[in-house]
């Protein structure tokens, strides 16, 4: 088992009290798992990714546990993290077009970065110019600055980057979103290949891209308004998913050979609830239609076939 | 890269011209004219004066048209004559500068970049403490909110005249004449102390807040946060910050490196130091057209030089600058 996460919750720190972003969070990854973390805007998915590597204020952690390769991961102390950064667990940002200190060259940063970590560069040099052929970025870039690269280069550049170290958990948020869709098929293929050729253990794709999980993920987990609702292989959560708002999300992305002239595509109604107040119980109770009473309970994250897990009365009330 | 400086050096030219014929215009502009009041001040009796008046009227140039006196205002300039000082006549305007000049450069060069290297390092070292941030930097805002004369007034009656160590006014012992013996080095450098720590002060305060402010923006920047996400030491991103935020530093150090010698007005007149500042105060008082010229035209100088210096100066710091040249020449 790769990572290994129990009941974790962790709010938003704000004036007017503390936005419950991620509440009782449990999800396992296994070896070699790509797993895609989805769900629409606000819903905490990359509240969850960040708060495994860089919990940082105004996130406030709350309880809950870490496991990585049976290690436990001290998520709430920043700087007993430090050690594991990048070495263990990596992230590529959502803003990866900027993270790169503009008046550095890329090999120069990249050097002074391995060092501070206190590691031999040069040993480490022959696998970096192997990564660069890997995502197809010339030699030369590490000369140099980040301004004469593309912005897709910089990206493939980040995830070098972030998994030089060879991390056992990385962690990809938003990676496709600000590419246009060839360079995103190129990016999701690339992240495909970084698992196979061991650069990372597993990973956590964050994204709202349902399909592009559907070409890279081994499994999907789907998250409503800071909770978990569903996690299944890819072909079971598109194919057969169990969560009411699952059905619903999945019903709503458009299929390939329909022509929706006639037909309109379904949404959602209504809005998710917002997290500095949220509603008791099932957080999606309010646009469910199959809501009854026992939804005014919070609903077990449960296990109702093998790794298909469900956080919903009507699934799981004859296990639970 | 010969294209870039080419362009550069044209809007240089550009503004040199422009600047000096306003530098021209403005005394003129003044009500009065420098020959009758340096006549009145010598109270030279009235049946004299019209006479006296027509002759220096000729050998100051000021009888021939406005237009030909702006043109022959450049023939000399070009020459290398800024004109006889009517306030401290006979002597050249040229000598009456350079005798005033180091006494600048030797006020605020030290002033300028003790302060500026002091208020950088200060003020990146105030943004990493939460509670040095929280004491020292309202004093910052204190020090460059601080008008300097009336900083240098407060300095003169405490140091001068209450505790008495300092002398307050002069650059050196007045029962002196200059000359190169201990004695006479001693007394310029006791009287150069403090017209130094007033503008000093004022400085650092400036810089110390700007370069906190400029560290906090950068920290927060994505590249520092990125940093910190792979786990790198603070010292690193810290460097990083650093380099990233002193950058508009140099532009604004160049800048008051540039008016250097008009910069300290105030803290020279309020110590009576003698620079270029003082100078300019007493032109003006006095109309001396010439004198107010030179002054100016030595400002004028010294700011696109400075901003020249810096332009070479970025492409050497900036990468995005030296880059973005490349592109431009190819």
């Amino acid at each position: 088992m790769s990572l290994k996460v129990e009941n974790l919750t962790v709010y938003y720190q704000t004036l007017r009290g503390d936005v419950q972003a991620l509440e009782d969070v449990s999800f396992e990854i296994a070896d070699g798992e790509i797993m895609g973390l989805a769900g629409e805007s606000g819903c905490g998915k990359t509240t969850l990714a960040h708060s495994l590597i860089y919990l940082s204020p105004p996130m406030k952690y709350v309880k809950g546990s870490v496991q990585l390769d049976g290690r436990n991961l001290p998520v709430e102390r920043m700087q007993d993290m430090v050690s594991f950064r990048c070495n263990d667990i990596s992230i590529i940002p959502q803003y990866a077009m900027n993270a790169l200190n503009p008046i550095r060259k890329i090999g120069k940063m990249i050097e002074e970065l391995v060092e501070a970590k206190k590691m031999d560069f040069e040993a480490i040099k022959p696998e970096l110019l192997r990564r660069l052929d890997l995502v197809k970025l010339p030699r030369e870039v590490l000369d140099m600055y980040p301004i004469e690269l593309s912005g897709g280069m910089k990206q493939r550049m980040v995830m070098v980057i972030s998994t030089i170290l060879n991390p056992s958990l990385l962690i990809a948020d938003e990676v496709t979103s600000a590419l246009d869709v060839a360079s995103q098929k190129a990016v999701a293929e690339m992240l495909v290949e970084f698992r196979d050729q061991d650069c990372t253990n597993s990973m956590i794709v964050v994204t709202h891209d349902i399909s592009i999980l559907y070409q890279i993920a081994d499994s999907i987990m789907i998250m409503y308004a800071g909770q978990l609702a569903e996690k299944a292989s890819t072909k079971t959560i598109i194919n057969s998913p169990r969560h009411p708002y699952t059905k619903m999300l999945i019903s709503s992305l458009p299929e390939i050979g329909v022509k929706y002239t006639d037909k309109r595509l379904e949404g959602i109604p209504g809005k998710p609830p917002l997290l500095l107040d949220p509603p008791i119980g099932c957080r999606f109770r309010e646009r469910c239609p199959l809501a009854f009473d026992k939804c005014e309970e919070v609903p077990p994250f449960i296990e109702i076939e093998e790794n298909h897990f469900v956080a919903c009365w009507k699934e799981t009330e004859d296990l639970a | 890269m010969k294209r870039y400086f080419g362009r550069k050096l044209l809007i240089y030219l550009l503004t040199f011209f422009l600047a000096v014929t306003i530098d021209w215009m403005i005394p003129r502009f003044m009500p009065g004219d420098p020959v009758s009041n340096m006549l009145t001040r010598t109270s030279v009796n009235s049946n004299a004066y019209e006479v006296m008046y027509d002759y220096y009227s000729h050998v100051f140039g000021l009888d021939v048209p406005v237009w030909q006196q702006y043109l022959n205002f450049w023939a000399s300039l070009f020459r290398g004559d800024l004109g006889i000082s009517t306030y401290l006549f006979p002597t050249p305007v040229t000598e009456v500068l350079l005798r005033a000049v180091p006494y600048d450069i030797a006020l605020l060069v030290p002033a300028i970049l003790v302060g500026w290297y002091a208020g950088n390092k200060f003020g990146a070292f105030a943004a990493r403490s939460k509670w040095l941030d929280n004491t020292i930097s309202p004093l910052g805002y204190i020090l460059t909110a601080t008008p300097y004369m009336w900083l240098g007034i407060l300095l003169a009656w405490f140091l001068g005249i209450v505790v008495g160590i300092f002398p307050i006014a002069g650059a050196y012992s007045f029962s002196l004449a200059p000359s190169f013996s201990w004695k006479f080095i001693g007394s310029v450098l006791h009287h150069w102390f403090l017209p130094f720590v007033s503008l000093l002060l004022v400085e650092f305060g400036g810089w110390a807040i700007g370069m906190r402010n400029l560290i906090i923006y950068e920290l927060e920047a994505d590249y520092s946060k990125y940093l910190q996400s792979l786990g790198a030491t603070n010292k690193l991103i810290r460097n990083y910050a650093f380099n990233n935020a002193v950058l508009p530093q140099i532009t604004g150090l160049a800048l008051k490196l540039g008016v250097i010698v008009a910069g300290a007005l105030v803290t020279e007149v309020v110590f009576s130091y003698p620079g270029i500042g003082y100078l300019l105060l007493q032109a003006i008082q006095n109309q001396d057209y010439f004198l107010i010229q030179g002054c100016f035209l030595f400002i004028i100088i010294g700011v696109l030089l400075a901003n020249f210096i810096i332009d070479i100066l970025y492409i050497i710091v900036d990468p995005r600058t030296r880059r973005g040249m490349m592109g431009e020449a190819s």
